[in-house]
């Protein structure tokens, strides 16, 4: 049997790079979420705030070392899978990986040490600090990597010599037609599943009368930033659809699955397209409704897949399921958001077992919504790997199709141990809780720092918690 | 084109490469430094000696091939496929000693697959970077500007040669690098490991540079024709010498200057690779300039990182600088 390089190299890429997405969209939220937790800290003095910054530090700490391992693979994969397209593209979108490697990952990176073992050595201040910029660090990222992932699917800014993409105005090319979209869809995302996690487990800890402080801050904390986020979701979403409308006409379709140009677009509720009848089979739909949300227009018409030969074809069934699934998570975050805040304002939002246990166990919609999304985007461009420019069966590597179904085993064999192992081990932290410091560091650990002696160096020195017993920073150490 | 725009790049890649070589080399020393203690609290140390670091240091891998691909998109696109399972390898490697950072500790008391995994993927990771580098030397197959080659192609006796020497040289930093930051016995330990990584890194050092030269004729013009021979004779002689010191300091007690020795050495090796294929990005064939980015790439890329390059090893210097002495005895930062 032939194998094919290009599918595979496709499936490949698929799996690392969904597999990778699950952890920069988390510690995007958490960063950003610990960040807030210690300026709360230092700024209304309450203990709680200090104890879930820590807590919640230890299981970033595991979630950042899975999204920089997995990181660093993609960043060489575009050459190993994607010669052609490394060459073709490297003079635009080249520099802009260039630029998020300077910019994100050096801060991230170097800050992150502080942060994850500085509470005992210095000064909360600096570690406040670090994780500040730590989540700005993660922030940056996404506008980078964000923005040459936009000039793929909107190039801009460019033209073509020699076979190759050559840059004519960078601003054009940074801030191309969907990157702003893309951007704030995918950073509001982050901070959305992030506090679905937080909220699954802050009622997971009520629902057994554990931590209780701490869990009803959690939820508190959390259905403000689901209901607000979620919400928002929704406009940015549909400004995004609209720009994806404007820009690459045929993705719409197939999220739609609307076939006939001529008919008002409906609102397809099920149905399973058929690229080989180009027709939805099955279909449940309500007429003129998805015209209006995409024109904004009773009656409106948009381009369907009539307009597209078939060997332009995207992959429709694909990307309708996948967008369904996205579209439909993020409606029923927005009801958790809306239920969470109407218990909370009748002060039953810690006793609602009927509330608290489906949202104990919430946690992965948040994750699933993201790569279905992706799913969405990316699917949605095929054929083409930069749109309207380079097919993606003209960008892989002269690599044979053997070493490719090779390495795309051993991927599949060392993520899935480290995704399991991942996951298993932060249940174990969570399970440990926000006040387990010895069930997080079991016995037979001799690596606790010195505790015993900061209390005694923190009783001597009058020094308030917090402040970090080390050798105060800036002071030669004795 | 203007033609020291690729020459600067060349340099800032190249340095980006040496930096990654020496700061994540001594940490993936530590990993090939794992299977021969069995005690735990050792290992926990050695650990403990490079996790505020680790991250940061890997950053220069990526900075190093973001970086190939920003400015020498050619050459990228050539060497990745040609060294395309020694790269996933390496990547899947380093995969595996990362995560082990973390999951290591969240694992105890059941945490020896991760302490095979540290061990493991440091070693891998060590000996394919060492493999790339060796097939690398003995010249790539280009036609058309692509890769022309098979899969197996980097696959030689010298290629091995030369990982198993990567294997041992990092070893030598993660070796004198615990010499200097920790204590009791685990410092020892080192120590005692140091001594006979020093004379294999010595002498895979002198086979390399006796191999090269025989083997490919461009190599043995470059350092024996004349009038380069009068110049370049030092840099054996430097090499030698920092050997002949650098056993003495181990010998000696001293903490710190033997792992400022494994650095000259690997820097003096590093300058031997560059002085042997300048100005060759993929050897035989592509120079610095067949492969150069469009100049407007290039110097948007240079405009950033003539600012942000100091900042990042101003900030990188300062959190070496905060995590700075000996650690004590059994001390983490976990």
């Amino acid at each position: 049997m032939e194998l094919d390089p290009v599918l595979l190299a496709r499936i490949q890429f698929a799996f690392t790079i969904s597999f990778h997405i699950i952890f920069p969209a988390f510690t995007i939220g958490l960063s950003a979420f610990i960040a807030v937790l210690m300026l709360l800290w230092r700024w209304s003095g309450q203990e709680k705030f200090r104890t879930l910054a820590r807590f919640w530090t230890k299981i970033f700490a595991v979630s950042f070392a899975m999204g920089v391992v997995s990181g660093i693979v993609l960043s060489y994969q575009f050459g190993t899978n994607w010669s052609r397209f490394s060459e073709f593209s490297g003079n635009v979108i080249g520099p802009l990986i260039g630029y998020e490697v300077l910019t994100a990952f050096y801060l991230e990176a170097t800050f992150l040490g502080i942060m994850l073992f500085g509470w005992n050595r210095f000064p909360a201040w600096l570690v406040t600090l670090s994780t500040v910029l730590v989540a700005i660090g993660t922030a940056i990222s996404a506008f980078w990597i964000l923005s040459a992932n936009s000039w793929m699917q909107t190039p801009a800014g460019y033209e073509i010599k020699d076979g190759v993409a050559h840059p004519l105005d960078w601003m054009a090319i940074v801030f191309n037609p969907s990157f702003p979209y893309r951007f704030a869809h995918m950073v509001n995302a982050a901070y959305l599943t992030t506090a679905v996690v937080v909220l699954a487990v802050g009622a997971r800890y009520l629902l057994a009368s554990r931590h209780v402080e701490e869990s009803r801050t959690m939820l508190r904390m959390a259905v403000g930033m689901i209901a607000i986020s979620a919400i928002a979701q929704l406009f940015i979403g549909d400004a995004h659809g609209l720009n994806t409308l404007e820009h690459q006409p045929a993705k719409v379709a197939a999220m739609e699955g609307h076939w006939d140009s001529d008919e008002p677009g409906a609102l397809v509720l099920f149905g399973i397209p058929d690229e080989a009848s180009r027709s939805n089979r099955l279909e449940l739909a309500v007429p003129n409704l998805g015209g209006l949300i995409l024109t904004h227009e009773w009656g409106g018409k948009y381009p369907g897949l009539d307009t597209v030969p078939d060997d332009e074809l995207p992959p429709v069934a694909n990307v309708f399921f996948a967008f369904r699934i996205m579209v439909g998570i993020g409606l029923a975050l927005i009801a958790v958001g809306l239920a969470g805040l109407l218990l909370w304002w009748r002060g039953k939002l810690f006793e609602a077992r009927w509330f608290l246990l489906p949202a104990s166990w919430a946690w992965p919609l948040g994750f699933v919504a993201i790569i279905a999304g992706w799913f969405v985007t990316e699917q949605g461009r095929q054929p083409w790997l930069v749109y309207g420019l380079l097919k993606t069966m003209d960008g892989i590597s002269p690599v044979p199709g053997a070493s490719v179904a090779g390495t795309l085993a051993l991927f599949v064999f060392v993520y899935g141990i480290v995704f399991a192992m991942g996951i298993y081990y932060i249940n174990r932290l969570i399970n440990a809780g926000p006040k387990g410091e010895a069930a997080a560091a079991p016995a037979g650990v001799p690596s606790r720092p010195l505790s015993a002696a900061e209390e005694a160096a923190r009783e001597a020195t009058g020094r308030p918690r917090g402040e970090g017993p080390g050798p105060s920073f800036g002071k030669p150490e004795g | 084109m203007e033609w020291y725009l690729p020459v600067i790049w060349a340099g800032l890649i190249g340095t980006a490469v040496a930096m990654y070589v020496i700061l994540d080399g001594f940490d993936l020393g530590i990993g090939i430094l794992f299977p021969f203690t069995r005690k735990e609290a050792e290992r926990d140390t050695m650990m403990n000696s490079v996790a505020p670091f680790w991250d940061g240091n890997e950053t220069w891998l990526v900075l190093g091939g973001g970086g190939l691909w920003v400015a020498f998109p050619t050459a990228y696109a050539v060497i990745m496929p040609a060294f395309y399972l020694p790269v996933i390898g390496m990547l899947l490697g380093l995969v595996l000693r990362g995560v082990s950072f973390e999951f290591r500790w969240v694992a105890k008391p059941g945490h020896r697959l991760w302490d095979v995994a540290f061990a493991g993927g440091s070693i891998v990771a060590a000996f394919l970077q060492g493999t790339i580098l060796g097939g690398l030397l003995q010249g790539v197959a280009v036609e058309n500007r692509q890769y022309a080659g098979g899969p197996l192609d980097w696959l030689t006796p010298f290629s091995l040669f030369v990982g198993l020497a990567v294997v041992a040289g990092y070893a030598l930093l993660g070796a004198t690098w615990l010499v200097m930051r920790t204590s009791g016995p685990t410092a020892d330990f080192a120590r005692r490991a140091a001594s006979p990584l020093l004379v294999a890194v010595l002498a895979a050092m002198a086979v390399v540079s006796l191999w090269t030269p025989v083997a490919v004729e461009r190599i043995a013009e470059r350092w024996f024709g004349t009038p380069n021979i009068y110049f370049l004779w030092p840099v054996p002689l430097l090499a030698a010498l920092t050997g002949f010191a650098t056993w003495h300091w181990l010998r000696s007690g001293r903490h710190g200057l033997p792992f400022a020795g494994a650095i000259v050495l690997f820097l003096l090796g590093y300058a031997g690779l560059v002085i042997s294929n300048v100005p060759y990005l993929v050897p035989p064939t592509l120079t610095f300039w067949d492969t150069a980015a469009a100049p407007a790439s290039q110097v948007f890329f240079l405009v950033g990182t003539v600012f942000l390059l100091p900042l990042v090893l101003g900030y990188t210097a300062f959190v070496y600088w905060v995590f700075r002495g000996k650690m004590a005895e059994g001390e983490g930062y976990h």
